[in-house]
């Protein structure tokens, strides 16, 4: 810990100015330092703080204490805020957009397939059926109907499939639809959104690594960690 | 104790009565007792495929309401002993009847028969509701065309919802030429998208439509493509293991010659 006599220490980061809060006084004792702290601070200084409150949790209410005191005592901007800690909803949350659900079943037409995390079907997915992911979708099958990747709006996610040819693909809030004459699918293609033109594009599987590094990174780690 | 069938589409007018009919009737003609329960009340017109319209007294609402006996309501088959027919009412509607009364009549039917075929309503309403609640077994009827195969994959879905797992199915009105000329699905196709095990195929036939005008199921007669079909599907749901029948005409005397000898037609 940064010099826990302090209670509110300053210092300059490569992404500006970080502020550690010292996470063994009381929330009051906190909220008076900061405000003698920024007393004689410069009035014309409009740089964006970073807040971390190490070992600490600060509560929603807590947070906007803060950020009031700071911005009405300073010309500060808070930019965000930083710790150690995190309840367990707030992991449980993470851990379930991060962890793959696999389903062995059809999604015929008519059903929703919902999960949070990854989709991983090993089935088809048929005219009028729905998969709808927080994160990914992986199709071991034929893809005929609608999938939905990043359905909270992470535009990295993907659509994976051994044989592509959807009625839609939409990923986060970008929709993309098949030409309205018939088309053979093909296999192994993904879809993603090209973030240069924010337009969701269809390529080959080994073409994947290319686009989205971080996700093949992530995925044989989990599959090295077992 | 026998068994429950529900013979069901999601889409109308692909033939579930006509198949109930004739499997009824091909399942008869091997010594099986059958009991064919209509269930498309208000719109009922199993019995005019059998040609038993005029001997209907009683209906399946009047059991169910208690207004007459289960053995009385039943029309005896004029061609077979062995063939009953529950005919639906044509004055209620479908939600007349519950899906718990419909699941107690079939069960006072099984002891009775060998095999109970429940002709279910086209839609995914109340109607189906009932038909499936009592039975053990679907068969799902499609025919090639886009509208009835994705009706049929919905249905699919709705029996598994319903418990009824590995539905089989029969693909209905098939027309090679179409096929060959690439403007039908074709039989593999259909497989392929359902996933489910296909029990029989039926070609399109003028046969059965004649044979329906004069109530009498095309199962029946002794040599039409679509009564052999009919009779092989029965043939299946017994067990047997009978191969699927070949759609390709047979050309003239030099094709069988060739056809011996090994080499293509």
């Amino acid at each position: 810990m940064n010099d826990s006599k302090q209670v509110v220490l300053m210092k300059g980061t490569q992404e500006g100015i970080t502020v550690y809060l010292n996470d063994e006084c009381s929330f009051e004792q906190l909220l008076n330092e900061l405000n003698k702290k920024l007393e004689n601070s410069n009035k014309e200084d409009r740089t964006e703080l970073i807040l971390h409150s190490q070992y600490r949790y600060l509560r929603a209410e807590q947070k906007k204490d803060i950020r009031e005191i700071i911005e009405k005592s300073s010309s500060y901007r808070v930019k965000e805020f930083q710790s150690y800690v995190l309840t367990s909803d707030e992991v449980t949350k993470q851990i379930n957009n991060m962890s793959v659900r696999p389903a062995i079943r059809n999604v015929r037409s008519g059903q929703v397939h919902q999960v949070e995390g990854d989709a991983l079907i090993l089935g088809d997915i048929n005219p009028g059926g729905l998969v709808m992911a927080t994160g990914n979708v992986y199709v071991f099958g034929k893809l005929r109907g609608i999938a939905h990747a990043g359905t909270n709006g992470n535009k990295e996610c993907v659509i994976v499939a051994s044989y592509m040819n959807p009625s839609q693909l939409r990923i986060a809030n970008k929709i993309s639809r098949s030409p309205d004459y018939d088309v053979e699918g093909s296999n192994r293609e993904f879809a993603y959104i090209n973030l240069e033109n924010d337009m969701i594009e269809v390529e080959k599987v080994n073409y994947l690594p290319k686009v989205r590094r971080n996700l093949i990174d992530r995925l044989e780690r989990g599959i090295e960690n077992g | 104790m026998g068994e429950a069938i529900v013979i069901t589409s999601g889409k109308g007018g692909v033939g579930k009565s006509t198949t109930t009919a004739n499997i009824g009737t091909a399942l008869a003609l091997k010594d099986q007792k059958v009991c064919l329960v209509d269930t498309d009340i208000g719109l009922r017109n199993l019995d005019v495929v059998l040609g038993l319209e005029n001997r209907i007294i009683f209906n399946i609402v009047d059991v169910i309401d208690g207004n007459c006996k289960l053995q009385t309501a039943l029309v005896k088959d004029k061609r077979f002993d062995c063939m009953h027919l529950l005919p639906a009412a044509q004055t209620n509607d479908k939600n007349d009847i519950t899906a718990e009364a419909m699941k107690d009549l079939i069960e006072q039917l099984k002891p009775d028969y060998d095999y109970i075929l429940i002709d279910c309503p086209a839609g995914i309403e109340q109607g189906f509701s009932n038909a499936v609640a009592g039975a053990d077994k679907a068969i799902v009827v499609t025919t090639p065309e886009k509208s009835s195969v994705r009706d049929a994959d919905r249905i699919v879905g709705l029996l598994e919802k319903e418990g009824l797992n590995d539905p089989h199915l029969i693909i209905n009105r098939i027309r090679k030429h179409m096929i060959d000329s690439g403007d039908m699905l074709s039989v593999d196709d259909i497989v392929s998208t359902l996933s489910i095990d296909l029990l029989g195929v039926i070609l399109d036939d003028e046969d059965v439509i004649k044979a329906s005008h004069h109530g009498e199921p095309v199962a029946f007669q002794p040599n039409t493509k679509a009564s052999i079909s009919y009779r092989n599907i029965a043939r299946r749901i017994l067990g047997e293991s009978v191969p699927l029948m070949s759609f390709d005409e047979e050309k003239g005397f030099m094709s069988k010659v060739k056809k011996i000898f090994g080499m293509k037609s």
